[in-house]
């Protein structure tokens, strides 16, 4: 293959080897390393959550049991192998012992949830997750219950003096693993079982008369994303060394939702997106306010009813205008950035509002005084309040002028592209 | 001759209503043979007893001394039964080219793979394109499905039907809603491809169907008062009663 032919098969697949061996450069700090390694296990369980939403079409809300339980089985072998119970696996290669103890879960609970897809899968999963996370709870002498259970991932021989020991080590373990399943989960999507995968999501019976038992069909999927959702849960419980019951729960199964849904179904992209970007804004965002939770909603509640399609949705619909002119993007530049920028003064607006209405409802201080924006300022002062709304409001008419505005640009934009293909 | 596909004393009921109400019928091999009959004689639902969509409540159904009775849809399309649909179903997500490849798959040993590159089948492509063909469709193989036009989207229908190399097929209603030159379009392809096949035809153009068919028979209220060569059911008086009333040859 020449090298041109190379770049083109292979190129966004170099990048992403480079992007993940070069990150310890500029973010090495521990706590920039350990939210690197959050990014790269977001990345293995989102993918491997779209290969059941975004592949096979099936909505799963108990997903993380396959993660959770891959984590506790790692601290505990990680436990056994340090008191010489069982006999020594590379640390290096657990993450497929933790893949495979939960694809023969995925095997059995997959032969139940499976048989049907749609509103029944999607209960059943339900029914699982709320199972499992009680289990946590029930069986202590496996789960530890609430404190859950620890490790030391630091165990048995050390080849080239690799004892992951470090957070760059073990950062690279973690990237290894993620760079090696997305490649294994893409190349997934290639083969007979992946188109047919989505000739079952789109189209059920139709499938069953080319020949293809649709049940069969899902059930492959869903143990194949539980092997990888375990290849994820491995490298939380080895990252972490801690694992607990909020490792199986709903929230868990929510969030890696949450992730892919406002990445992007339709493409492979999408839950890498999502993934990073939603690893980041609990990271940073937690870090300033605690009604993080609150935002991440909102942004999941606009992204489903303004971009169904999600980020990579967004990015991807503008493939055929670069298709057929890139400079045809510089054109929507100026109304982007403006849209962007009325969003912004809203946002402002409205995240001071909440923040406040949220400090003012958590005080336990009884002073009712907060920094917001880097100015501190008295709730029982109206001018804070009073600026915040008119800032709000100024930016929601920005939006209502601005919006339009983008739409135009961007139809006209479209039209002339098109107009150029069918020349 | 040999029997190809064998009906027995077929019945199917939806609660009290008795839909098809003992149907005997043999279709012999290499034969096209249409099913004609008023709306809501039971026709479709014959389709969907054959091809396992439904569950049989009594009688027996063979396709080449198999007993296929309520086998399911895919256990039948191996044993080389396949059907079209009287409402378009395909993938429609999917391209024209990946819609006749899904019909291609199970048949060329692809099975459930998740280690091999589909694109690297080479009997696979080539199959698909010998399809796309004859389906004259190769030029359209890289639109999505459900961006073409709707005489398109019937032969892409027909296409994915024959793909697996089904020596029995089942048409339904290949040309409703059409114009008469797409109608004698898709006429002309369905004779193409039901060479050596068996072919059996559900259809409400009754010239499509003379022009078509070597045998008719003929369905009303679930039961086959008729089944004929086309001269012999032209001049069948149950069959001109049975259509009173309404434009038949």
């Amino acid at each position: 293959m020449s090298m041109k032919g190379l770049l083109n098969n292979y190129g966004v697949w170099m990048v992403a080897a480079l992007i993940i061996l070069l990150v310890p450069i500029p973010f090495g700090s521990g706590f920039a390393l350990s939210i690197a390694s959050q990014m790269t296990i977001a990345i293995v369980f989102a993918l491997a959550y779209n290969m059941l939403l975004g592949q096979g079409g099936m909505l799963s809300f108990g997903h993380a049991i396959f993660f959770g339980l891959a984590g506790y089985f790692t601290i505990h072998y990680l436990n056994w192998m340090g008191q010489g119970v069982v006999s020594y696996f590379p640390v290096s290669l657990l993450p497929l012992l933790g893949g495979l103890v939960s694809m023969v879960l995925g095997v059995l609970i997959g032969l139940v949830s499976t048989r049907r897809a749609g509103t029944t899968f999607a209960m059943i999963s339900l029914g699982f997750g709320e199972m499992v996370t009680a289990l946590t709870l029930i069986i202590v002498s496996f789960f530890n219950g609430e404190e859950g259970i620890q490790g030391d991932r630091w165990v048995g021989p050390e080849p080239l003096g690799i004892t992951f020991g470090s957070d760059v080590q073990v950062y690279y373990l973690a990237g290894a693993w993620c760079f090696a399943a997305a490649v294994a989960m893409y190349a997934i999507t290639r083969t007979p079982f992946g188109r047919m995968c989505n000739a079952v999501r789109d189209n059920p019976e139709r499938a069953q008369f080319v020949g293809y038992n649709t049940q069969r069909v899902r059930w492959l999927a869903f143990t194949l994303s539980a092997f990888f959702s375990g290849i994820a849960g491995t490298l939380h419980a080895l990252v972490f060394e801690h694992v607990g019951f909020e490792t199986v729960d709903i929230a868990r199964s929510g969030f890696v939702l949450f992730m892919v849904y406002i990445g992007g179904t339709g493409t492979f992209l999408g839950p890498v997106l999502g993934a990073v970007l939603i690893t980041w804004l609990t990271s940073i965002l937690s870090n300033f306010t605690e009604a993080w939770y609150l935002y991440f909603g909102i942004i999941f509640v606009t992204i489903v009813m303004y971009a169904p399609g999600g980020l990579a949705g967004l990015i991807f619909m503008h493939e055929p205008i670069w298709l057929t002119d890139p400079r045809l993007l510089r054109r929507l530049l100026w109304p982007y950035a403006l849209g962007l920028a009325s969003v912004l003064v809203a946002l402002v607006g409205i995240i001071g509002e909440m923040e406040m209405i949220y400090h003012l409802s958590n005080d336990i201080t009884g002073e009712f005084v907060m920094n917001l924006y880097g100015f501190d300022i008295s709730l029982r002062n109206t001018v804070p309040w009073v600026i915040c709304a008119i800032i709000g409001a100024i930016g929601l008419a920005l939006c209502r002028k601005s919006f339009p505005l983008v739409a135009q640009h961007w139809h006209q934009v479209m039209h002339e592209a098109r107009e150029r293909v069918l020349q | 001759m040999s029997a190809v596909l064998e009906l027995e004393h077929l019945r199917k009921n939806f609660g009290a209503t008795e839909i098809i109400r003992g149907v005997d019928l043999t279709i012999q091999a290499g034969e096209r043979h249409a099913i004609i009959g008023p709306n809501g004689a039971g026709k479709s639902t014959l389709y969907n007893l054959i091809s396992g969509l439904h569950e049989v409540t009594s009688g027996k159904i063979r396709l080449r001394n198999h007993d296929i009775t309520n086998r399911r849809p895919f256990e039948i399309n191996r044993l080389g039964l396949s059907r079209s649909f009287q409402v378009t179903n395909i993938f429609p997500r999917m391209s024209v080219f990946e819609n006749v490849r899904c019909g291609v798959l199970w048949s060329m040993g692809c099975k459930y793979s998740f280690w091999r590159r589909v694109n690297g089948n080479v009997e696979v492509q080539q199959r698909t394109e010998e399809i796309l063909e004859s389906i004259h469709l190769a030029d359209k193989r890289h639109i999505p499905a459900s961006l073409l036009p709707y005489a398109d989207q019937r032969a892409l229908e027909i296409g994915i039907t024959i793909a697996g190399g089904a020596d029995v097929v089942l048409l339904d209603e290949p040309t409703a809603g059409m114009s008469h030159t797409e109608t004698a379009r898709v006429v002309a392809l369905i004779r193409e491809i039901s060479q050596h096949k068996t072919l059996v035809v559900v259809e409400h153009d009754m010239s499509v169907v003379f022009d078509l068919a070597d045998r008719i028979s003929v369905l009303v209220y679930g039961e086959i008062i008729a089944s004929d060569t086309p001269d012999n059911i032209r001049g069948n008086r149950a069959v001109r009663e049975a259509y009173l009333g309404t434009d038949f040859v």
